[in-house]
């Protein structure tokens, strides 16, 4: 019984991530990827992905403080946060990528400001929820035999 | 080992990015493949037994133990990038005939066209799925039709393989052709998502 509620839970938490844009179908691909032999393959990628991209925000938090900005730099920056993003299916911080890469290109130095501020938070909040949903699947998983998650 | 399954072929796949790297792996695994994943280009020639161009004698095979069906190689890539490393691999006698697969993040049709033309045998856009997935057998097949005997054999194979290969380019081109039409769709699909957001999603899936 307690399961299934965690499961409807999870089901409409990972539903919300999709109807609020914080992921795209990619995330499915990687869903589907997830077999016996790679029972944790999602959360392992996810995970590899949070860790990955908070250094590079780092890296750019950095390398912005610098002056004059080299945007060249900045846009090899982005173009590495973007494609990790989207291969893990991470729609709004891939975005805001992209609109940071266009700043960098027009060298525009308060573009790129807001871009990155809002970046840092997208990707923040992009973490604590799929935190959260991994919590839950791993309630899910003590709760009963643990089941690849349904679309 | 009397018939060849899919589990036999050995694809090596080069990507800087760690995330890719783990993905591609997955991919791969999961619709059997052998798998080899470096970070770089030059990870990847050393591992093909490229390390000195001087060094490699036509009549020794470099690595006698691992053989590769097919390379995998993202295109940006600090230092050597992809289209060096299919260049490289091209020009090498021992290496040609294998197969190469380019992956990007961004379609550019230069970009695009300037692999094709190098021998890469097909574009996949990134993320690549588990569908792109099906269009890397009929590249190893080709590249094994090119090698009836085993590894052993190769030496002998090379010196009809380098006669063959001048009536297989006009073929190739053709097929090239017609990948390059049909590749309007995988590439289609990556600019519907990234155009008109989620709203697409939902025709999608």
């Amino acid at each position: 019984m307690e399961r299934s509620s965690l499961q409807n839970q999870a089901a409409a938490m990972k539903k919300s991530f999709f109807d609020q844009g914080y992921l795209d179908e990619q995330f499915y691909q990687l869903e589907e990827l997830q077999d016996d032999a790679s029972p944790n393959f999602v959360e392992e990628v996810v995970a590899l992905f949070l860790r990955d991209s908070s250094r590079l925000i780092g890296i750019i938090e950095q390398a912005m403080d610098k002056h004059p900005q080299d945007y060249r730099k900045l846009e090899t920056y982005m173009h590495q946060l973007k494609g990790s993003s989207s291969s893990i299916g991470a729609l709004k911080v891939k975005n805001e990528c992209t609109h940071f890469r266009e700043c960098c290109a027009e060298d525009n130095l308060e573009g790129c400001l807001r871009s990155f501020q809002k970046l840092k938070r997208e990707h923040a909040i992009l973490k604590q929820k799929l935190e959260a949903y991994f919590q839950l699947l791993k309630q899910m998983g003590s709760a009963g035999k643990a089941t690849k998650s349904g679309k | 080992m009397s018939v060849a399954t899919e589990a036999q072929y050995h694809v090596l796949a080069v990507d800087d990015s760690l995330i890719d790297r783990k993905l591609i792996e997955r991919l791969l695994k999961t619709s059997s493949y052998q798998v080899t994943t470096v970070e770089s280009g030059n990870k990847a020639l050393e591992f093909l037994g490229l390390h000195d161009e001087q060094r490699e004698s036509p009549s020794v095979s470099p690595n006698n133990e691992i053989e590769v069906n097919l390379i995998i190689t993202d295109y940006c890539m600090p230092g050597m990038t992809g289209y060096d490393l299919l260049k490289k691999v091209k020009e090498s006698s021992s290496l040609k005939d294998i197969p190469v697969v380019i992956m990007s993040s961004e379609n550019v049709p230069s970009r695009i066209n300037r692999c094709l033309e190098e021998g890469a045998e097909e574009f996949f856009l990134k993320p690549v799925q588990l569908s792109d997935m099906k269009r890397l057998r009929p590249h190893i097949l080709k590249g094994k039709m090119k090698e009836p005997q085993q590894q052993q054999q190769q030496q002998n194979n090379k010196n009809k393989n380098l006669n063959n290969n001048s009536n297989n380019n006009n073929s190739k081109n053709n097929n090239i052709k017609l990948q390059a039409a049909t590749k309007e769709k995988p590439l289609m699909k990556g600019y519907l998502k990234k155009e008109q957001g989620l709203d697409s999603l939902m025709a999608i899936v």
